[in-house]
């Protein structure tokens, strides 16, 4: 082990998490914001809204991530006239085609999850909302969301951390993330071996960070699934509450 | 609109490629499956430790850079290796074994939850059954827990083996040359990436809707047995 070269990458290693974080965000968020939508119409029953949203989702879930990156970042300067569209500024840059290309895909995933989520909802819970006469986009605002929110918050997690995993792609097409810090300092001094653990490492611990993270937004969330604490005791279960009754 | 230029027959072979590489690492991955999933389950402390070390690494680190560790460690072994018996000269690692281990070895820390999950969903009641009527260890994996392990795993490996699929086209970082590889110098040489990406892509989906259907099949296939409500 190469401990000089080792300390001397940790800063730059760090700039580059940050960028795998900016990286990581900003596609979550915008997939997020694409993901509602098309979880809604992939619900309805009309075949002009659910189909092509299921071919999309088929489509981003059946190809690999890395061509559809290749696909964006290599081929968009092809497409008719994109090379003069105001878009251009855009897609001749890599840091924008990883963006697109990851928002594309999780937007895929994240609508799966939301699909499943708001398919969970206890149908007395709509019924009742129903009943008290909430239009549906009342409904949907103040019922079907926010519990569906909750009911896919560990699917959510999961995607979290494979997009996190899957960021390290964006290095292939020249961003400077973690991983591409890390291969740009082994193309330098040629030791995989002192770059890469450590990269692998940071990985980890910011994997585990957010699981754990997650773990506590579920709980915080939860409270109205947990036994009040005098009929825990009642019901003879052990010392430790934590997240009875949640899987 | 697509006009692959004559590279459609390298397309193909590399097609063939990931194919080959795809079942490779599926096999690494069932059988460091089962050895994980035993593992997880067994009584002893230090072989459970191991197990869980395994499944939590492998889930927390992305798979591009367990590549390159594997490719590295594994050129560092073979160099090791072949010193020993005098010969010095720098030797690579063929790309295939770096590139179907590394993901077959990705991959089997998922198949281990698989393989465990399915081991438990096996009722009690029939092991318990299984060993008073005095069957050995041996006969009791064969003939009651295997064939329900398969029925119960069929759903969550046909999962595993969906991303696994995809995940063939990372081994083109290590130069093997299968679909993702072929269509990337395809697109160089003629300066065509959106058709060779394209095309790419289209094979790609074609191997997961094939995928698909025979995991259909083999899914009723196996619960020939079961009632269904």
């Amino acid at each position: 082990m190469d401990w000089e070269l080792i300390l001397e990458s940790i800063p730059l290693l760090l700039k580059g998490l940050l960028v795998t974080f900016e990286l990581v965000l900003l596609s979550l968020f915008l997939g997020g914001i694409l993901a509602v939508p098309l979880a809604l119409l992939r619900i309805s029953r009309n075949p002009i809204a659910w189909m092509p949203v299921y071919a999309y989702i088929y489509v981003m879930r059946g190809t690999p991530l890395l061509v559809q990156l290749y696909l964006i970042y290599y081929g968009s300067a092809q497409i008719p006239g994109m090379q003069d569209s105001v878009l251009w500024p855009f897609f001749k840059q890599a840091w924008y085609c990883a963006v697109f290309a990851f928002t594309l895909n999780t937007a895929a995933y994240q609508a799966e999850i939301f699909r499943g989520a708001i398919l969970a909802v206890p149908h007395g819970e709509v019924e009742a909302g129903r009943a008290v006469g909430m239009s549906p986009s009342l409904l949907y605002r103040r019922i079907i969301l926010p519990r569906a929110f909750r009911i896919g918050l560990p699917a959510y997690t999961n995607e979290v951390i494979l997009m996190l995993q899957a960021s390290a792609l964006a290095s292939l097409v020249t961003i400077r993330d973690l991983m591409g810090t890390a291969d740009a300092i082994v193309n330098r001094t040629y030791n995989p071996w002192d770059i890469y653990l450590p990269t692998a490492l940071v990985y980890l611990i910011v994997t585990y960070a957010l699981v754990w993270l997650f773990r506590k937004l579920e709980y915080r969330l939860s409270g109205h699934l947990r036994d009040r604490p005098a009929t825990r005791v009642l019901a003879g279960a052990g010392p430790e509450p934590a997240q009875a009754g949640l899987r | 609109m697509i006009d692959l230029h004559g590279y459609g027959w390298q397309l193909m072979q590399g097609l063939g490629m990931t194919i080959r590489a795809a079942l490779a690492a599926i096999l690494i991955a069932i059988l460091l499956g089962l050895l994980g999933a035993a593992a997880k389950l067994s009584r002893w402390r230090w072989l459970r430790g191991i197990a869980e070390t395994y499944t939590i690494t492998i889930r927390g680190v992305p798979e591009l850079i367990l590549l390159y560790i594997v490719f590295f460690g594994l050129t560092h072994l073979l160099q090791w290796v072949t010193s020993l018996f005098g010969y010095d000269e720098y030797i690579e690692v063929p790309p295939f074994a770096a590139g179907v281990f590394s993901v077959g070895f990705v991959y089997g820390a998922f198949a281990t939850e698989v393989f465990r999950g399915a081991i438990l969903a096996v009722p009690k009641g029939q092991i318990e059954a299984a060993k008073a009527v005095g069957m050995s260890p041996f006969l009791l994996w064969r003939r009651i827990l295997m064939p329900q392990v398969i029925r119960y795993a069929i759903p969550g490996m046909g999962n595993v083996w969906l991303v696994l699929l995809k995940a063939t086209a990372l081994m083109s970082v290590v130069n093997l040359d299968e679909l993702t590889r072929k269509a990337f110098i395809g697109a160089g040489a003629t300066r065509d990436p959106l058709s060779f990406f394209l095309t790419a892509a289209l094979l790609y989906l074609m191997l997961t809707i094939v995928s698909n259907l025979g995991l259909e099949w083999l899914e009723r296939r196996y619960s020939r047995g079961v009632r269904r409500a």
